[in-house]
């Protein structure tokens, strides 16, 4: 599948990230080179096969519902690059 | 008397028979780590004073007459993706490079109070992405065998750590090969673990379904004590096992008669080591002579195993590193809203593999492509379980290479990631399936530089693996040898 300029600034979007046009280039051949690799599994079938998201079988695993210590405050907000008053703080969200 | 280049158990005899002291044992593994890390670039954080302060106590201990546990005074180094409480934890990333964590991993809680003692952090590719630690957003690390080549990744900082003398055990992660791959470059012991085996708490997230944290030690024997240390359920990850964990030092016997070991062709690939071959077909042959039946079997998708991988990791750390936004912690650079500080914060520290992992993930995991990609992997993966689950009803244990060539040069790979990525083969199927491996060190290349047998296990049974590999040890020489730092740069 062709990768195309529009599918990496729609995925740099998504991913929070800023790619300089002098980049996209770079990209598109990568990705489109890795996208190319991974055809490969187009040969399995996988009809009725399940998906996998964990190796181990494993449920749900529950706790008794009782308060514990957790992290304090301060510890929590020790490694905030801003604070205030307790909490972390961010540039305005909501326009005026 | 040398004492850095000695394993963990010679040392620990030594000071239970008080022929050495904790702060003589310590004071020489800093004199070597002065000697050598100007080459090797193991580390990303040396804790010095810290390490002779807890030396100091654990020779109180013994002058008081406390018993005193396996690694109590022994040196060690822990891979800087896992959270030391007050100690920086980086991820070898920039986005975290003044990070110091407000808790231990659950590891680290394990291992504190056995009372080794801990000399720093140890370099790795940045998030754990990649296979040679040249992806460490700080610097690289050099092999101790060949200071030109890489020491394989991306727990390459704790591998050359031990395998240079700076640290006697390290704790490593292996996500796709991350311990068992620079094991076997650096000539190291290194084990990764069945998933679940050992808490993930604290364990900086790539790929949560895949990660798994396990030892780097300088022989089979110092492997079972720090996995007795490490291993065990833990009520911090949903994800622990509940399984019982067996004292893993009652499997370091030499016995593998009539154990079954299966060779599977499609693990000895095209364009393959010529080297790597003959080493470790040799080391299977020394184990048939020492009583086990080498048994051909088949992992049929094999071949699938690195497209696989590859969709479902990055489609893993694009999620997990959602969290790095500039926000509750990590570095952050300022924008004019919350969308363009995050870009800014991301697009700015994180290095150039993160983000295509992250681009491949969201990628794989956007709308439109989440069923061709994303859940194609997540069957294929199935079946590459089922492909072990057939053959060990065959055998005990598998046998393959740890990777297709030994260390390769610095700079070499790095601008073809998709080349990197075939790199993995030999290991990236064990962490789909969640099963354990252990590499050992089986030989050399012809320019000497060290080769690793991969053993593969049933989930949970790395006491067969134990077994396996210190029957192999035992009967050789290799885990002996020590790196020589050579190369032109040493």
């Amino acid at each position: 599948m062709k990768v195309t300029k529009e599918d990496i600034q729609n995925v740099a979007g998504l991913s929070r990230l800023a790619i300089p046009d002098t980049e996209t280039d770079v990209y598109i051949a990568q990705l489109g080179g890795f996208l190319e690799y991974v055809e490969n599994l187009k040969e399995i079938d996988t009809e009725g096969v399940a998906p996998t998201t964990y190796a181990l079988p494993m449920q749900n695993v529950f706790r008794e519902d009782v308060v514990k210590p957790s992290l304090d405050r301060e510890a929590a907000l020790s490694n905030a690059p801003m604070k205030e008053d307790g909490y972390f703080k961010v540039p305005r969200v909501l326009e005026e | 008397m040398t004492l850095w280049n000695k394993p963990a158990h010679e040392l620990h005899d030594l000071l239970v028979k008080k022929e050495i002291s904790a702060t003589e044992l310590t004071q020489d593994v800093l004199a070597r780590m002065d000697a050598v890390e100007g080459k090797v670039k193991a580390f990303l954080t040396i804790t010095k004073e810290q390490a002779l302060e807890q030396a100091k106590a654990v020779d109180e201990k013994i002058a008081a007459g406390e018993n005193i546990s396996f690694l109590a005074g022994i040196p060690g180094a822990v891979k800087d993706n896992i959270c030391t409480k007050g100690v920086r934890t980086t991820c070898a990333s920039k986005i975290l490079e003044n990070f110091v964590p407000p808790y231990d991993a659950s590891v680290v809680t394990k291992l504190q109070k056995e009372f080794p003692v801990l000399v720093g952090k140890a370099n790795l590719d940045e998030f754990a992405m990649g296979g040679s630690t040249e992806n460490s957003g700080f610097y690289p690390t050099h092999n101790p065998w060949n200071t030109e080549c890489v020491p394989g990744g991306s727990s390459g900082g704790s591998a050359a750590a031990v395998a240079s003398g700076s640290a006697i055990f390290a704790l490593g992660s292996d996500t796709g090969g991350s311990i068992r791959q620079p094991a076997s470059f650096c000539g190291v012991v290194g084990m990764k673990p069945t998933y679940g085996r050992v808490s993930r708490y604290g364990l900086v997230a790539y790929a949560s379904s895949l990660d798994q944290i396990g030892p780097i030690t300088r022989d089979v024997t110092d492997c079972a004590n720090v996995l007795n240390v490490i291993a065990g359920h833990d009520d911090m990850d949903s994800t622990s096992s509940f399984a019982e964990v067996p004292d893993y030092t009652k499997s370091l016997v030499q016995d593998v008669k009539g154990l079954k070991i299966g060779l599977p062709k499609e693990y000895f690939v095209d364009g393959m080591d010529q080297d790597v071959e003959k080493a470790v077909r040799n080391a299977i042959e020394q184990l048939k002579s020492l009583g086990a039946e080498i048994v051909e079997v088949s992992l049929p998708h094999t071949k699938y195993a690195i497209s696989t991988y590859y969709l479902i990791a990055p489609a893993e750390a694009a999620t997990n590193l959602e969290r790095y936004d500039g926000i509750s912690y990590g570095e952050r650079i300022d924008g004019a809203d919350v969308v363009e500080l995050m870009t800014n914060t991301r697009s700015k520290l994180f290095g150039e593999e993160v983000k295509r992992r992250i681009m491949i993930g969201n990628y794989a995991l956007s709308a439109g492509y989440y069923d061709a990609y994303y859940l194609k992997a997540l069957k294929v993966r199935t079946l590459i379980q089922k492909d072990y689950t057939d053959a060990f009803e065959k055998v005990d244990v598998i046998a393959a290479p740890t990777a297709p060539t030994p260390a390769y040069k610095i700079g070499e790979m790095i601008s073809d990631p998709l080349k990197m990525y075939l790199q993995d083969i030999c290991t990236v199927p064990l962490n789909l399936a969640g099963l354990p491996g252990i590499s050992v060190p089986c030989g050399y290349s012809q320019k000497h530089m060290p080769i690793g047998l991969q053993l593969i296990g049933k989930p949970l049974d790395e006491a067969t693996l134990i077994r396996t590999a210190y029957t192999y040890e035992q009967s050789q020489s290799f885990h002996k040898e020590m790196a020589e730092l050579g190369g032109a740069e040493a």
